[in-house]
């Protein structure tokens, strides 16, 4: 036997015990290696097949690294303006309550210009599902000051390290928000190892469950890497990660109601 | 006889709405217009028909969430006055860019900054001639009476879905808080999801399903050949545009010397100045752009031969008048009349411009 034919042989429906699902497209991703946002897209992905909710899905890409999430996941995507994607979530859910909505924002994003956006479709306890990618910096852009930044972080604006005096402090903002009366389910996750990652998607799936009862908003923070912004290799940023953001992001589930 | 009543301007915007099958209203307060969402509250269209309304936590959000409802392939609006729409400006570039059907109304102030909350006509710039970033345009409509108030909304969303382009309803205070007449419009139902499915489907996210790609509604194309080429398409969009939607009233015109041009409230205030001038043996008429853009330039072209001063009215330091001299083209003076600031001209304040800049007195 040739090693193809004994390829072919292998490669038959009972043996398979994984498959990419259809739901993440083939589209080759732009994300730099290592980065967090594409384990992230599988992960949404994963869920919504599982789920079998592809077709009543509506996802809102951010302005950030992901803006091109609609390449990546097969459903209908709206492609919102720096930090508003909450605001179209909110008139998306409203109109359209069958479906299933989120939001996919970076901290830059949801913590800096889209603020007001995020609080207020918290307080208002909309039926969607926030993911919140923090990786401390704004990726996107070439590595400048997030509010989410570490202090004493190097960026390109904050070139001796984050100054908390004259920058404020690194906002813990899953906390902030779990205060609110219109937040259901707030957890804080990461992506780095397969538990990690098993962990995120029971969170990503109770989150879309959550929808169907118009009891609060589901808002999920992914503490993830930059290596591009950090100037890390994907290793050694991991282990940046665990070393400087575990301690001050702490993992774990704030509330659950 | 449909439903008569009498109604302020801002009310009416509210009620049309409801009657014309809007799916969502989202908006935030701000005199002198916020008569039309609390309108809206009391109504509680949600019971009746069905429609939404949200009130948002800024202008900006307010607009987002008409970004996010028209990508729905829902009718959705929202309303504010001068300062809120500076504020709606990234929201409606957006709008423009990603070509997405809505209504936004701008009960406009006097500005700039906080300026006042009484009635003026300064952001006609701001309307036509973009107000957010990019080549875009919007369809403007100014209405000159509670009636066309009601008209307006429901010929908005029509246009708007045509062209796949956000319109917007320019008028002030003056047209907004005055009660008039109205003849109200027949109730229509909004539209199932089979209609939106059937009329929006190739682009409106209401969920991915295996007979069709994904839609996407986004303004984003990092590649400049492809976006050199959608704007060549948007161009050409208000190009039709100019060709199949301008509309204009022409009052006293046929034996006219001289011409007003004004809209809104301002074109009102010519109707009474061309009684008093014509009294006084000067004849003049009026010709009122109803669609700011498209702007009716081959009109006022025509009315070249004939008059010999063209007088362009505004609430403004001067904004509309540009587009009066650029149809005009130096064939004939023109010569612009304003009071600003929120204060409103008086006919006779008028008809002595137009002497002063005409008739040598
Ligand atoms: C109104 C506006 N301001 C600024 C920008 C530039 N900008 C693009 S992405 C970005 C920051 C994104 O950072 P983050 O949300 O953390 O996403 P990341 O790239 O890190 O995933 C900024 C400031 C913009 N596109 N629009
Ligand atoms: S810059 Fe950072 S966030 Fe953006 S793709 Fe690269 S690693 Fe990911
Ligand atoms: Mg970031």
């Amino acid at each position: 036997m040739t090693a193809t034919t004994e390829l072919k042989n292998i490669i038959n429906e009972e043996n398979v015990v994984y498959k990419k699902t259809s739901v993440l497209l083939d589209n080759e991703m732009h994300y730099c290696p290592g980065c967090t946002h594409g384990v992230i897209h599988k992960a949404i992905a994963e869920v919504i097949d599982d789920m079998d909710i592809q077709e009543k899905t509506i996802g809102v890409s951010p302005v950030g690294c992901s803006v091109l999430a609609y390449n990546y996941l097969d459903i209908d995507w709206q492609q919102a303006a720096h930090g508003r994607a909450p605001a179209l979530a909110t008139a998306t859910s409203r109109l359209m309550p069958e479906k299933y909505v989120f939001t996919y924002q970076g901290d830059g994003d949801l913590a800096s210009i889209g603020c007001a956006e995020i609080m207020h479709a918290c307080n208002r306890g909309e039926s969607i599902v926030v993911f919140f990618v923090n990786n401390a910096i704004y990726g996107m852009t070439g590595g400048q000051m997030a509010p989410t930044t570490l202090e004493g972080q190097v960026t390109a604006t904050s070139p001796y390290g984050r100054d908390c005096q004259t920058t404020g402090f690194p906002m813990r903002i899953s906390e902030m928000l779990a205060m609110l009366p219109g937040t259901r389910f707030v957890t804080r996750e990461s992506a780095e190892t397969p538990g990690a990652v098993r962990k995120l998607k029971k969170a990503i799936r109770k989150g879309f469950e959550n929808t169907r009862e118009n009891k609060g908003i589901s808002f999920i923070e992914i503490v993830g890497t930059c290596s591009s912004g950090w100037k890390l290799s994907p290793v050694k940023s991991n282990e940046w990660m665990k070393e400087n953001m575990f301690p001050y992001y702490p993992l774990g589930t704030l509330k659950d109601e | 006889m449909g439903d008569i009543r009498l109604m302020k301007g801002n009310e009416v915007i509210a009620e049309a709405a409801i009657r014309c099958g809007c799916d969502g209203y989202f908006g935030y307060p701000i005199t002198p217009q916020s008569e039309v969402m609390e309108t809206l509250m009391i109504r509680r269209p949600e019971l009746e028909t069905g429609m939404v309304v949200v009130q948002a936590e800024s202008e900006v959000a307010a607009i987002n969430m008409v970004y996010g409802g028209a990508s729905c392939g829902k009718k959705v609006m929202t309303s504010s006055s001068s300062p809120g729409i500076s504020l709606k400006a990234e929201g409606i570039t957006y709008l423009a860019g990603a070509e997405l059907p809505a209504l936004i109304v701008n009960v406009v102030r006097g500005g700039p900054g906080l300026g006042t909350i009484q009635p003026a006509q300064s952001d006609y710039f701001q309307a036509v001639k973009g107000g957010g970033h990019g080549d875009y345009k919007l369809i403007v409509l100014a209405p000159a009476s509670v009636q066309e108030m009601n008209d307006f909304v429901e010929l908005s969303f029509d246009l708007a879905f045509k062209y796949l382009n956000p319109a917007l309803i320019l008028t002030d205070g003056v047209i907004g808080q005055m009660m008039e007449k109205v003849e109200l419009s027949e109730f229509k139902p909004r539209w199932t999801e089979e209609e939106i499915i059937a009329k929006s489907g190739t682009w409106a996210t209401t969920g991915k399903t295996a007979d069709r790609e994904r839609n996407i509604s986004t303004s984003l194309d990092l590649d400049s050949a492809k976006q050199e080429i959608f704007n060549h398409k948007l161009q050409a969009k208000y190009r039709a545009m100019q060709e199949n939607e301008v509309r204009f009233e022409k009052i006293n015109c046929d034996d006219a010397d001289y011409l007003f041009v004004a809209y809104g409230s301002s074109a009102r205030i010519c109707q009474k100045a061309i009684e008093i001038a014509r009294k006084k043996g000067i004849k003049v008429g009026l010709l009122r752009p109803i669609t700011l853009f498209p702007y009716p330039i081959k009109q006022i072209q025509e009315m070249l031969g004939q008059v010999k001063g063209i007088l362009s009215v505004e609430m403004s330091a001067g904004q509309m008048v540009e587009d009066v001299r650029l149809a005009v083209n130096g064939k004939v003076p023109v010569e612009h009349y304003g009071r600003y600031g929120g204060i409103i001209p008086t006919p006779d304040e008028v008809v002595e411009a137009l002497e002063q800049n005409f008739l040598g007195e």
